[in-house]
């Protein structure tokens, strides 16, 4: 049970619990707002780049792509990593607060899980599309067949990597989707409207609110988010193994998959900042999402930015120290200096170095500085998958296949597209979804003075 | 046990209030669920249906069915033909210009792929580029499909009436008539052409070389009297100098030079000794990227150097020096060494200026090379032109002396420097006739073109060098409407008949009276077919003449200032008369590596000065060209390929590069192979894009090439290889060491037999159907070749080092592509053969990712019967090339090098049917078969007396990034510079 009087307000302004029931609904029922539309239509045109640029890949083949015998991987797997990142956080942010009893989280929880839901549809696109014949894609699943039978090689990171994102699709959806349960009853019960009675009903899911239901839906949410937990660790994890157990240079370190765990949730907390700055400053919610939600976010983020820069640090002293030619090539001449660069400072400057400026108060205040720099991180971490990625391939053991590597228009558009994908899922759920988890909350909303009858209350806990 | 309650009524009856509690939320569910509330409610049922619904759609929706193909069987089997059994017929390639004996795989009554023959003394088994690409040739589409008149079909009947009543002094013919041909080196072809000039009143024969030897040839005759060119013994030389002449690539016939070259560098079997080479050019061509010393020098100074040379070796021998034309580049080094290799060395010059040619005859002769390493008994008759003999025709031509022409096998039009001229003469001509086998510039400004069928298609005897003949047999029924032009000159006289009689009747009169080994005409005939090749050397006495010598040494040019443009013939294009073979347009220059494309190479000094980079455009001239920084290329010079440019040759080869012949300079109606005083200047903004597919040229300090000197080599052959050893010793792993209970099947490839000429990759397209994919896709470094040369350049860039080596698929038994594919398409064999299972792959390129060695490749489009991609691939007749053994790739897999699967399987099967065990070197790989530096090695490293297994053994063997432990089952042996 969460006592105000100890830990401090999570919400501002005295409300009421069927206030917060109304307030959080309120964008669901008002008129759609005119920004709305023009943000799903800007949406909807960069998602129809990318719808275009699927088609083209598709029909024609991944030659439209500026990939080649050398880099075999480009944008595409940039992209997926770093969708697959952002995807962390919406777990993380479920999962790690919980275990922390960092009670304040329920505000922000819905919103994270949304994007995770959203961030790794579009980064599962890419290892999809990546695929020189994705209508052949289900032969990576080990499915009982008359072929020998010929199973997949369980030896392989990638098959590692279909189980981990699927089940982790699965389980983050499903986590994110069983916590709205009530809340759709909710809007079943106090809507006027028929359709969306109907809709809300049918995800409702025949929600009463009965005891024994309420029971179940903790016991759910207490085995998805055990399941959740483990996964958080585990999906980039193994995404950095794809990587880590290659031969290439840059490739083959045994410090990429906590590198790559603390990293995923880097940019998904810096996605999440940016998104709830966004929800706060549009649907005005600023006693829900509070300042110091805000705050203690960037808190983090300074603490995962030291992490980052450690790691940046380690992995070029160890290829030092390594001795090996191909290691030193690829990081003292391929990333800090050479055409890539520019990639690298710009990945170590934006995760390393600019987050530290939230140690100061009045950084944390600024939103629109919190919003930059939230954007900046995700800029870096996307820098960060392009240096591992690209710099490792177009350099590595023979000179002779050095090659350099460009994304073209087909490239870009499947990106752009997945930015619009996600801006589209990310307005529809701030449309037709309550922003923030009203069952939750309404537990965390103690009030220090007896506005409303005290038994009542108690009923409710 | 306590009782807690939390009402009366449950401490009364705790049952009845379970039910109460059940009841009420049944009662509130049927609340929802009723009139109009029933909208609002779903249960999982509900839920599970949706979900089940949605499934089944999308799997109906998603099923869709394979085409059906069918394949019909012979009604009746034609005779020698065994479905899926590959027959082997010798047979003869010559171009006008390269020669080589082969012997052609036909596959279900299709020419599918050219072998070297082994019982050739010329071409020793080795075939080059372009003789592996002349199979594509046969499938071409620019072939004429019957015979023409203006550009109409036309019947043959009336073709031959027009024509002989024409050159039967018909009406309107005044002048004389003009057979033009390339060279002709077929008996039968020189004996008919003989009688056609006779019986035809006024005929004369014109040899016109592309590629020509007219100063050589002259000078030969002024020095010796000989109207060819003596045979260069490279094998028995212990020195080699030449000035220019490019003798691996395309220097008169370099198969066979190549051969004999690399044999006198082998150091595989415990030699101590190796040929030394010095090369002396302007331009990097492919043999100085091999010499051992190369000197960069401008074309002009090449006189200078020549006279120096021989001044340095007469004064030595006490014979007459020349004062005259001077060089400031001293090499008399290279005397001392000739000096002292008297007798065993060869000087050659790629010179078509008859003064130099007969001052390097004279160094020759001085050194009594004569009789050793040059040979006149098997002198070279595959160069027959003289340069002044195509001026006077072209005078007589416009003159109007000339009334017919017959142009045969040669392309005056597109690569003559006054092919305009020509072209603008022969449209006023009253008779002309092309007997080309497919369109070019000279066939279009023809009236009549009568093609002749394609060498796999037709009869032939040839005598590429004096007294070694060898036949060409048809290997597919003509596949259009077409006929020897020997038949056609022999119809004019008056005569049916078929060629293939006259040349039994041929030799039968010359050659079997000649020979002992066989009593009956047809044993010898069928045995001179089948082998291919026949010999009957008979020694010549040659006697030399010192006097030209005094005249042409006072006759040679000085050094010129000012930049001067040098033309050369590239590796694969040559004079480009297959422009139209797309695998050759794609095979990269071996130096430059550049496919697609012609290019000003320009120094790396005069880049550096002036702002110059790759793909930057340079006006030379008035004609503009992309640049390419070329390291080692000679100060003050420019190289350009010629070959390029063609305006009528198909659909592939049109418009390709730059057209340089208009270009080149004539002196006194010699062709001149560079232009003097050329003015460069920087086409700003400009950039053209070039095809390059290695664009890194240093090895950056990794051992990837080990080489050393010769020195180093005989004090210890483990020189320059020493790292193999502290490899070996800390080579630790935790799994356990594979091993193969069968074969295992191991390559090896040595480094100082290389010369990099690009044999292999072709063979090997040939033989693994590699897909064609076009300049764009090249440049976008997605070559498709399983075999690849990796050229780098070391030391000075002004004039470096090079090093060849091709890397193809390591067959690694610890292979990293192996254990991160998904699906498992890539296993490894129990041969220990890193295998590609097509049909499993979905193209997730993980493997190419995690291969060292970059030797994968991705099938990055549909590069079979896809418009975008029009080369052979996209019509039925293109793809009667491909080989039936091995499957066509679609679009999104990898395919790599298999060490040629199909042909392991063949000969094991052969073998098991036999009942015997497989013998050593049976199997022979595509890039092996056909090399023409005996580079390759394949073998059985399971079996101790393999070559391969013995080669291994070697301290020159390597492992190429062995230390990463993948453990390749290709070795490489050093390669040793014979420098001191």
């Amino acid at each position: 049970m969460y006592k105000t009087e100890i830990r401090g307000k999570l919400i501002d302004g005295d409300k009421s619990m069927d206030q917060i029931s109304r307030e959080i609904l309120a964008p669901i029922d008002a008129k759609t707002p005119k920004w709305w539309y023009a943000a799903i239509t800007v949406s909807l045109i960069l998602f129809g780049w990318g719808i275009y640029s699927i088609y083209i890949t598709l029909t024609q083949g991944i030659g439209t792509w500026g990939v080649n015998n050398t880099v075999g991987w480009g944008w595409a797997i940039i992209n997926f990593v770093w969708w697959i990142g952002i995807g962390h956080a919406g777990t993380a942010f479920s999962i790690f607060l919980l275990i922390l009893r960092q009670k304040w989280r329920t505000a922000i929880n819905r919103a994270a899980e949304a994007m995770t839901v959203v961030a790794v549809g579009c980064a599962a696109l890419f290892p999809l599309l990546h695929m020189g014949r994705p209508w052949l894609f289900f032969f990576i699943f080990p499915y009982p067949n008359t072929r020998g039978p010929l199973w997949v090689n369980f030896n392989s990171p990638l098959f590692w990597d279909f189980v981990a994102i699927s089940a982790y699709l699965l389980i983050s959806a499903s986590f994110w989707y069983f916590g709205m349960v009530p809340d759709f009853a909710t809007i079943r019960d106090t809507t006027k409207s028929k359709i969306k009675k109907a809709v809300y009903g049918f995800f409702a899911f025949g929600w009463t609110g009965s005891t024994k239901e309420w029971l179940r839906y903790e016991g759910l949410a207490f085995v998805l988010g055990g399941i959740a937990a483990v996964l958080v660790v585990s999906v980039h994890s193994i995404v950095s193994t794809d990587f880590a157990v290659s031969v290439e240079p840059g490739w083959h370190t045994t410090i990429f998959p906590p590198y790559f765990v603390v990293g995923a949730i880097f940019s998904g907390f810096a996605m999440v900042l940016t998104l709830v700055v966004l929800m706060r400053k549009l649907y005005r919610m600023e006693n829900f999402i509070t300042d110091s939600h805000v705050d203690a976010v960037c808190r983090i983020l300074i603490f995962i930015s030291l992490i980052m820069g450690t790691a940046y640090i380690t992995e070029i002293f160890i290829a030092w120290y390594s001795g090996s030619p191909y290691e030193m090539f690829t990081f003292f001449h391929n990333r800090i200096t050479g055409e890539y660069a520019l990639q690298f400072w710009g990945m170590f400057i934006f995760n390393a170095l600019v987050p530290q400026l939230f140690w100061f108060k009045t950084v944390r205040k600024r939103l629109w500085v919190v919003f930059i720099i939230s954007l900046l991180i995700n800029w870096g971490m996307w820098f960060e998958r392009f240096n591992i990625v690209v710099t490792s391939l177009s350099k590595n053991y023979l000179p002779a296949n050095w090659a350099e590597y460009h994304p073209t228009f087909i490239e870009i558009g499947m990106f752009v597209g997945t930015l619009g994908m996600f801006a589209f899922g990310v307005l529809l759920f701030f449309r037709y979804i309550p922003m923030i988890a009203i069952s939750e909350i309404k537990m965390v909303s103690k009030f220090d003075k007896p506005q409303v009858v005290p038994h009542k209350e108690k009923s409710h806990e | 046990m306590k009782t807690y309650w939390r009402s009366i009524e449950e401490l009364a009856d705790p049952n009845e209030l379970r039910r109460e509690e059940a009841r009420q939320e049944a009662k509130q569910k049927s609340l929802l669920l009723r009139g109009d509330e029933r909208l609002t409610a779903s249960s999982r049922r509900d839920f599970l249906k949706t979900l089940g619904f949605s499934l089944a759609a999308a799997s109906i929706v998603a099923s869709c069915r394979k085409p059906v193909e069918k394949a019909i069987p012979y009604l009746v089997k034609p005779e020698e033909i065994t479905p899926g059994m590959a027959n082997y017929y010798a047979s003869t390639y010559f171009d006008g210009t390269d020669y080589g004996s082969i012997l052609v795989k036909v596959r279900d009554g299709r020419p599918i792929k050219i072998e070297g023959n082994s019982l050739s003394p010329v071409s020793q088994q080795g075939t080059s580029a372009r003789i592996q690409a002349s199979v594509l040739n046969l499938y071409d589409e620019a072939r004429f499909k019957g015979p023409l008149l203006n550009n109409n079909p036309v019947t043959w009947e009336t073709a031959d009436r027009e024509i002989s009543a024409y050159l039967d002094g018909g009406k309107g013919k005044s002048g004389k008539t003009v057979l033009l041909t390339s060279t002709i080196i077929s008996p039968s072809t020189r004996q008919i052409i003989r009688d056609f000039i006779s019986g035809t009143p006024k005929t004369e024969w014109i040899q016109y070389d592309a590629s020509p030897a007219s100063g050589m040839l002259s000078a030969n005759k002024l020095c010796f009297g000989q109207w060819a060119i003596p045979d260069y013994r490279f094998d028995k030389a212990r020195v080699v100098v030449s000035f220019a002449a490019d003798f691996l690539g395309t220097w008169l016939s370099p198969v066979e030079y190549t051969k004999r070259y690399s044999a006198a560098r082998q150091l595989r079997d415990g030699q101590k000794e190796m040929l030394r080479h010095y090369q002396i050019e302007a331009g990097m061509s492919l043999t100085g990227a091999n010499a051992d010393v190369r000197f960069p020098v401008k074309p002009s100074e090449e006189a200078g150097l020549v006279l120096a040379l021989y001044n340095e070796v007469a004064k030595a021998k006490g014979a007459r020096t020349y004062s005259g034309v001077s060089s400031s580049v001293d090499i008399s080094g290279i005397a001392v060494d000739l000096l002292e290799n008297k007798g065993k060395s060869v000087v050659i010059s790629g010179s078509n200026d008859e003064n130099i040619q007969v001052v390097v005859n004279a160094i020759n002769q001085l050194l009594g090379n004569y009789g050793e390493t040059l040979d006149w008994n098997t002198a070279l008759l595959t160069r027959q032109g003289l340069d002044p003999d195509m001026e006077r025709l072209l005078d007589d031509l416009k003159s109007g002396q000339v009334s017919a022409l017959l142009v045969w096998d040669v392309n005056p039009v597109f690569n003559h420097p006054k092919g305009a001229e020509f072209a603008e003469a022969i449209e006023k001509l009253g008779l002309s006739v092309s007997f080309s086998e497919r369109k070019d510039e000279t066939s279009v400004v023809c009236k009549y073109v009568l093609p002749e069928p394609n060498y796999l298609e037709s009869w032939n005897d040839f005598e590429p060098k004096s007294g070694i003949y060898s036949l060409a047999q048809p290997t597919i029924a003509p596949i259009f409407d077409s006929r020897p032009a020997q038949e056609s000159l022999l119809k004019w006289m008056g005569k049916e008949q078929k060629y293939h009689e006259y040349i039994q009747k041929t030799w039968a009169e010359k050659y079997y009276p000649r020979q002992s080994v066989f009593a009956d005409f047809r044993l010898f005939w069928n045995d001179s077919l089948q082998k291919g090749v026949f010999e009957l050397v008979s020694p010549v006495e040659v006697q030399y003449n010192a006097e030209p010598l005094s005249l042409a040494a006072a006759k040679l040019e000085p050094v010129k200032p000012g930049v001067e443009l040098v033309f050369y013939e590239s590796v694969a294009m040559g004079n480009g008369k297959y422009a139209n073979n797309p695998w050759l347009q794609e095979l990269p220059d071996p130096v430059a590596k550049i496919s697609w494309d012609n290019f000003a190479a320009v120094p790396v000094e005069y880049a550096a000065a002036n702002g110059l980079k790759n793909e930057d455009v340079i006006n030379l001239n008035g004609l503009e060209l992309p640049v390419f920084v070329q390291p080692g290329q000679a100060k003050d010079t420019v190289s350009v390929a010629l070959g390029y440019g063609r305006r009528v040759a198909g659909k592939v080869g049109e418009g390709i590069g730059t057209d340089l012949y208009p270009m080149l300079p004539v002196k006194n109606g010699i062709r001149s192979n560079y232009l003097e005083n050329v003015t460069i200047e920087k086409v700003p903004g400009t950039v053209y894009e070039l095809a390059i597919s290695q664009t890194h040229h240093s090895m950056e300090g990794r051992p990837i090439v080990r080489e050393t000197t010769l020195d180093e080599y005989v004090k210890n052959p483990e020189a320059g290889n020493e790292m193999r050893n502290e490899v070996l010793a800390n080579s630790v792993t935790l799994y356990e060491k594979p091993s193969f209970n069968g074969h295992h099947w191991g390559m090896a490839v040595d480094l100082n037999s290389c010369t990099g000429c690009g044999n292999c990759a072709i063979s090997c397209q040939a033989e693994n159907n590699i897909q064609v994919i076009g300049k764009e896709q090249v440049r976008n470094r997605r070559i498709m070749h399983w075999i690849r040369i990796d050229r780098y350049f070391s030391e000075s860039p002004d004039n470096p080092q090079v090093s060849f080596q091709p890397v193809m698929c390591q067959h690694c038994d610890n292979a990293p592509c192996e254990n991160v594919c998904p699906v498992a398409a890539t296993p490894h064999s129990e041969e220990g053969l890193n295998q590609m299972a097509y049909n499993r792959c979905v193209g997730t390129k993980y493997c190419i990712n995690n291969c060292p060695y970059r030797v994968r490749r991705f099938n990055w489009f549909q590069y079979v019967n896809n418009n975008r991609f029009d080369y052979n691939s996209n019509s039925e007749l293109g793809r009667m090339v491909l080989n039936p053994d091995v499957t066509v790739r679609s679009r999104g897999v990898v395919e790599k090098c298999s060490m040629c699967v199909q042909r392991i399987q063949e000969k094991k099967l052969a073998a098991k049917l036999e009942g015997r065990p497989l013998a050593e070197g049976e199997i022979q790989t595509a890039c092996q078969q056909s090399c023409p530096g005996n580079a390759i090695v394949f073998g059985d490293l399971n079996d101790p007396e393999s070559r391969i297994s013995k080669l291994f053994q070697y301290k020159r063997n390597y492992h190429l990034l062995e230390e990463l432990h993948t453990l390749p089952s290709v070795g490489y042996l050093t390669k040793v510079r014979n420098q001191a």
